[in-house]
């Protein structure tokens, strides 16, 4: 299981196609700033500061976050798709997403009752980072727990729905109780947004990203192992218990954290892995984590530049464009292939 | 090879098998003692719910023993981590794997996993054992297919070939015969017997296909609610242990032929 040339050339492919789009992402905007403009303001010798200030104060950091985003929520539903034996299983469809929007609405509108300055150090990015990371946690952990005693692949897509509505019922609860304000901020944050990222957001993005990626790559060759099931996993050595905890630890690290910042996103972590087995024909995931990475990043970054709609004022959420992506890509890999594989 | 034979790789004394939780203990089958010698063939056979599987999954460490001994290479099974295990015994297992998008190749070089580095990382040496486990199993010509696309005589093959892969000197395979028609199911217990004979492996499968089991099998372990006999399928015929297999109303075992017909 080595990279073999065609990867390389695929791995080079993408990574081309990724510079070209954050290119195009980041020339394209609401306000028209001419190309070559744009790239003068990167390297800081702009003809207009508010030109400079858009693309180094707002553009460029939407790309990374786009990049961050896609790519890190693509692995996470790798890591998951494996893990749990099934092809359907994401971010979004197990649940974390709405874990995750259970910290934070814990966080958000919980904090209001708590007023004041301890309040306000609640609301910090560190918190709401942890808050997020916390609630995809125990929700994985949940499932997981469920899915040792039915072993049903089935069921398991069930129990992720379930937890889904149950998360979104305690949510309603919280903002029957919560002032506006709070439910305002709680519900824009829902949206999901990429763009309005400070650079300390960006760097703790990073650092989950990061800590994520690694722990996936250090769990590759136990993930390869689980592609044939736990037990011949276990009679090949691999610590089961061990693993998996570190794999949901991954997860949630990754779609926990991300989701903290940029809202909750549907989709990418369903139909990216999807898609990347289309083009690259093998299972091994230390080929198949790399690039469904930056097959995540490129997408996000198409439904970024398509929710800025182009020479208009206007932003579409993102969430909205992902879904339009995502959902028919799903629906034509089902009838084309008849049957997700993974 | 008879200087080799005496090695025992299996060995089971007053052994206690079945499930166990907090609050009841079901005992599938106790007092079982039998000992298998390298490079065996041993077929495991019993009806229906007898405990075939329960005692598989005690002998690959995969249900801890309620009682008794169970030794692998003369050391108790419970005494070995899993990675230890691992290069003691390999498995072909009924479930078929979560993933069939994996290639012939990809998928028996994931059996060299516990000899390798944490990337899994394949050295001169693992490639030749991939290989020699490919053409051990005539697959050569179908590594660069996808599990997906072969047919379940091919796919079995394929299970057996990452086991060998493994390199274990102990291959345990739960009814690796079923779904499989006369000549594959004939094809692969003919395998296994080569691999047993040429590469003093020690095998135990189990298995529906009594006839053929008593062909070619060295030894076999014929499970009733009783008890698990164990000898060579000849002294088996004669102890009888075949006419108590099944209830008699429906399939008699005539000892001349060595079959089970029906009345």
């Amino acid at each position: 299981m080595m990279l073999q040339k065609t990867y390389i050339r695929f791995f080079i492919l993408l990574s081309v196609l990724l510079v070209v789009l954050v290119c195009v992402n980041i020339s394209l905007g609401s306000v028209d700033i001419p190309t070559l403009e744009v790239f003068d303001s990167i390297v800081g010798s702009s003809s207009k500061s508010s030109w400079q200030y858009i693309i180094t104060n707002y553009r460029i950091p939407k790309a990374i976050t786009a990049i961050i985003a896609g790519g890190g929520l693509a692995i996470s539903g790798l890591l998951m798709q494996t893990l749990f034996r099934n092809p359907l299983a994401g971010p979004f469809v197990l649940g974390l997403s709405s874990g995750a929007s259970l910290g934070v609405a814990i966080l958000i509108l919980g904090a209001g009752a708590i007023s004041g300055i301890f309040g306000a150090f609640l609301l910090g990015p560190w918190s709401l980072v942890i808050a997020s990371a916390l609630g995809s946690f125990l929700v994985l952990l949940a499932v997981l727990a469920v899915t040792l005693k039915v072993r049903d692949t089935m069921a398991i897509l069930i129990i992720g729905l379930m937890f889904g509505s149950l998360t979104g019922a305690l949510v309603a609860v919280l903002s029957y109780f919560s002032d506006a304000e709070q439910l305002q901020q709680y519900i824009f944050w829902s949206f999901g947004s990429l763009g309005n990222q400070t650079w300390q957001g960006i760097s703790i993005l990073s650092l989950c990203f990061f800590v994520g990626l690694l722990l996936s790559i250090y769990s590759a060759k136990s993930l390869n192992a689980l592609l044939l099931g736990e037990n011949y996993a276990k009679s090949m050595g691999l610590k089961i218990k061990k693993n998996m905890l570190l794999l949901i630890l991954a997860t949630s690290i990754l779609a926990g954290g991300i989701t903290a910042f940029v809202g909750p996103i549907a989709f990418i972590g369903l139909a990216v892995p999807h898609l990347t087995r289309q083009f690259i024909k093998t299972s091994n995931h230390f080929v198949l984590i790399p690039a469904v990475a930056l097959s995540g990043a490129i997408l996000m970054l198409v439904c970024d530049t398509i929710a800025q709609l182009p020479g208009t004022v206007y932003t579409l959420p993102i969430n909205a464009i992902t879904s339009l992506i995502g959902a028919p890509v799903v629906i034509w890999l089902l009838v084309r292939k008849r049957k997700l594989i993974f | 090879m008879d200087s080799f034979s005496q090695h025992t790789v299996i060995s089971c004394h007053d052994l206690s098998i079945g499930y166990q939780n907090k609050k009841k203990v079901a005992v599938i089958a106790s007092a079982v003692g039998f000992s298998i010698t390298q490079g065996t063939l041993v077929a495991l056979v019993g009806s229906n719910g007898i405990g075939k599987s329960t005692l598989l999954k005690s002998l690959t460490a995969m249900l801890p023993p309620l009682s008794g001994s169970l030794q692998i290479d003369a050391k108790e099974i419970t005494a070995y981590s899993s990675l230890e295990l691992s290069s003691k015994l390999s498995v072909v297992l009924t479930e078929a794997p979560a993933s069939k998008n994996l290639t012939v190749l990809e998928l028996v070089s994931l059996g060299r996993q516990p000899h390798t580095n944490w990337m899994g990382k394949l050295t001169q040496n693992d490639k030749d054992i991939i290989q020699q486990a490919l053409e051990d199993t005539d697959l050569a010509s179908l590594k660069n297919k996808n599990c997906f696309e072969l047919s379940d005589g091919q796919l079995q093959r394929v299970y057996i070939a990452r086991a060998l892969a493994q390199d274990t000197p102990l291959i345990i395979l739960d009814e690796p015969t079923t779904h499989l028609d006369l000549y594959h199911r004939a094809a692969i217990v003919k395998l296994l017997k080569k691999l047993t004979v040429e590469k003093n492996k020690t095998i135990l499968f189990s298995t529906h296909e009594i006839d053929l089991a008593i062909q070619i099998s060295d030894k076999m372990l014929v499970m009733t609610p009783q008890k698990i006999a164990f000898d060579s399928p000849c002294n088996l015929i004669e102890q009888g242990a075949f006419d108590v297999l099944f209830p008699n109303e429906i399939v008699v075992f005539d000892k001349k032929t060595g079959r089970f017909s029906v009345t």
